[in-house]
């Protein structure tokens, strides 16, 4: 079977700046992969060049058997990858079941008729949805799948990221990329995620998931698999211990001895 | 149990005794003409206000007005009716009651563009303009019955507003805003220096006729006269309902959802799938379809259309109901538009000073109460829905 994701020469610049550096890069399927390296590396440009945020300026990037190079973030969305944000971009106002349902938007009806006429046909899927919703949040938290119409903006941050996971992950999709999803949390937190993000795999048959973070206790524990990048280029391939003990991430991290 | 299924329902009667203190306030406020008096009731009103808010009162009211939705429309529609039968002889008050109307239902089609949607229209009266044109023309050289010159002139408001679509979708934010100011600059100018349209002195609008029956004529039931502002009254309060009914409909429904992801994150929104160019040009097709149809029944009252009656100030007066009343907040925008509309009328002695009043209430509003005089409360897909 064919890699689910592969980058061949992928190449972003910023003006004088070359974020991504003929990137080559495949992820297989089931796998976690982790993404390390330096600030400014290139993990999270990886990512919205993925995602079709930023278009690539040369190389190639296939998802599933398809070219999603130039394809728009709405294609890619329903192709099948489904992102979080390295700051948090859940819509604060609204409450807990609106922020997922923006994830399972492309599920849900969207003609005008359906949404201001059918009112009844309207309510059962609104509440097929709610019990969709509340039970993927169920398996995170239990006590959050009893607020979900509670406004996002007063939860604190571990519950966000939950919910911006289930915003990801309530579409079924092939690709989940999480970027950072440990920042700014303790380590109790931390550990909690830690066991969430096994718990999705371990739910979600058939499940991809690509990890950029810096608390590198999760990405020993979590992934398969590690990339390291340094210049937007990846220096180095392999297990974490393999990946940590690579001469050049030592030197993308602490300098040459 | 769900904590959510504890919660009592929110009593009926709060609501029911503030929406009738308000019927019976805003009667005194109409037919009261001495001055002393007027500043009087006003000044009553900002204190009661205040002093119910003080006490906590305000809370219980709004919670059965969230919970009794439905039941509140109907009463409050009932409440208008026995505001203009109070006045039911008095052309001045009716047309007034009239204007406050058609204002709420054009800054309802505000809302939806710049409340849920995010998209900002500073071209409000010049959409109002074109339905009120529309129907200028249509009522002069056509035979179309005028119950449908308002939705074609509903239609010419959303196709006009589509030359606008290009640019303001390929800007954002403020500078989508600019493109707008631009076009209602345009627009005035352009009707003023082209004489197709009659110039700077406008074209005449014939009267509403529904099935023969002109609105502009008075009635006499027995002893009772009736002023044709009557007819005119149940039209637009017609009108209101449709588009209040519309618009709560769509901010309870995915689409509305939609509208607020746009709004408040386009970038998130564009990697969850959201293709936000549709749901723009929907919020803006749409917002100005109401806001023509809303112009095309003005123009159709006020039987005169010209361009200064659709100035950048006029747009800006829609602005300001839409943010005194609060972003997103259809009873707001209502209430918003009745103390934005009558108190200038009323006060006689700030009559040119009424935009000092409007920035005067925006500002206050913004500073003290940023999300508007009824801000507008948590999505509830269906009044009273628990899951």
């Amino acid at each position: 079977m064919t890699a689910l994701l592969t980058a061949h020469g992928l190449t972003k610049k910023f003006g004088g700046v070359t974020a991504l550096d003929r990137l080559d890069l495949s992820v297989e399927r089931n796998e976690i992969l982790g993404l390390i390296g330096p600030n400014g590396s290139g993990k999270t440009t990886f990512f919205n060049v993925a995602t079709g945020l930023y278009g690539a300026e040369a190389g190639a990037m296939t998802f599933d058997g398809i070219d999603i190079t130039r394809a728009s973030p709405q294609a890619i969305f329903r192709a099948g990858i489904a992102r979080t944000f390295q700051r948090s971009r859940l819509l604060l106002p609204l409450s807990i079941f609106d922020n997922i349902m923006i994830g399972n938007h492309t599920r849900l009806s969207q003609s005008l008729w359906f949404n201001l006429v059918r009112r009844s046909a309207f309510k059962r899927e609104l509440e097929a949805s709610y019990v969709a919703a509340r039970t993927l949040v169920e398996k995170f938290d239990r006590k959050l799948a009893d607020r979900l119409l509670e406004p996002v903006g007063g939860l604190p941050m571990i519950e966000r990221r939950r919910i911006e996971i289930c915003r990801a992950l309530i579409n079924q999709p092939k690709l989940l990329l999480l970027d950072e999803p440990a920042a700014g949390m303790t380590h109790e937190e931390t550990a909690e995620l830690m066991d969430n993000i096994l718990q999705v795999r371990a739910l979600s048959a058939g499940l991809t998931i690509i990890i950029v973070e810096h608390e590198m206790g999760l990405i020993e524990r979590v992934t398969d698999r590690c990339v390291a990048f340094n210049f937007g280029r990846k220096v180095a391939e392999g297990t974490y211990r393999e990946v940590a003990a690579d001469p050049h991430v030592q030197e993308a991290y602490f300098g040459v001895a | 149990m769900k904590p959510t299924e504890q919660k009592a329902h929110a009593p009926f009667l709060p609501g029911a005794a503030a929406l009738g203190l308000m019927t019976f306030y805003l009667i005194a406020l109409l037919a009261v003409e001495r001055q002393p008096l007027i500043i009087g009731l006003l000044g009553i009103a900002i204190a009661g206000v205040l002093a119910t808010g003080w006490l906590g009162l305000l809370a219980p009211v709004g919670r059965s007005f969230v919970e009794h939705e439905n039941a509140f429309g109907a009463l409050t529609v009932l409440a208008a009716c026995v505001v203009a039968a109070a006045f039911h002889d008095n052309h001045f008050v009716l047309l007034l009651v009239v204007t406050v109307l058609l204002n709420s239902v054009a800054t309802l089609g505000l809302n939806i563009q710049f409340g849920y949607a995010g998209v900002l229209n500073f071209a409000g009266a010049s959409f109002l303009g074109v339905g009120a044109y529309t129907a200028a023309v249509l009522t002069a050289h056509t035979a179309v019955p005028h119950l449908l010159v308002l939705p074609i002139a509903g239609i010419a408001a959303a196709l006009i507003g589509s030359l606008l679509l290009l640019p303001a979708l390929r800007t954002r934010g403020h500078y989508a805003a600019v493109v707008t100011i631009a076009f209602a600059l345009l627009f005035k100018t352009l009707l003023e220096v082209n004489d197709v349209l009659g110039g700077p002195q406008g074209l005449q609008v014939k009267g509403m006729e529904i099935f023969g029956w002109s609105l502009n004529d008075g009635m006499t039931i027995g002893p009772v006269e009736l002023s044709f502002y009557l007819n005119y009254f149940f039209v637009s309060m017609a009108l209101l309902v449709g588009a209040f009914i519309l618009v709560r409909r769509l901010d309870r429904s995915w689409i509305g959802l939609n509208l607020d992801a746009l709004r408040l994150d386009e970038t998130a929104a564009r990697c969850f799938g959201l293709n936000v160019a549709r749901w723009k040009t929907v919020a803006f097709t749409l917002g100005n379809f109401i806001i023509g149809i809303a112009g095309a029944l003005a123009g159709m009252i006020g039987g005169f259309v010209a361009p200064n009656n659709y100035t950048f100030a006029d747009s800006l007066t829609l602005v300001s109901i839409l943010l005194l009343g609060g972003i997103g907040s259809p009873w707001g925008s209502i209430v918003a538009a009745i103390i934005v509309v009558v108190v200038p009328e009323k006060l006689q002695t700030i009559q040119e000073y009424r935009f000092l009043l409007y920035a005067t209430l925006v500002i206050v509003v913004l500073l003290f109460r940023s999300e508007g005089l009824l801000p507008r409360p948590m999505r509830r897909y269906i009044p009273g829905w628990r899951p």
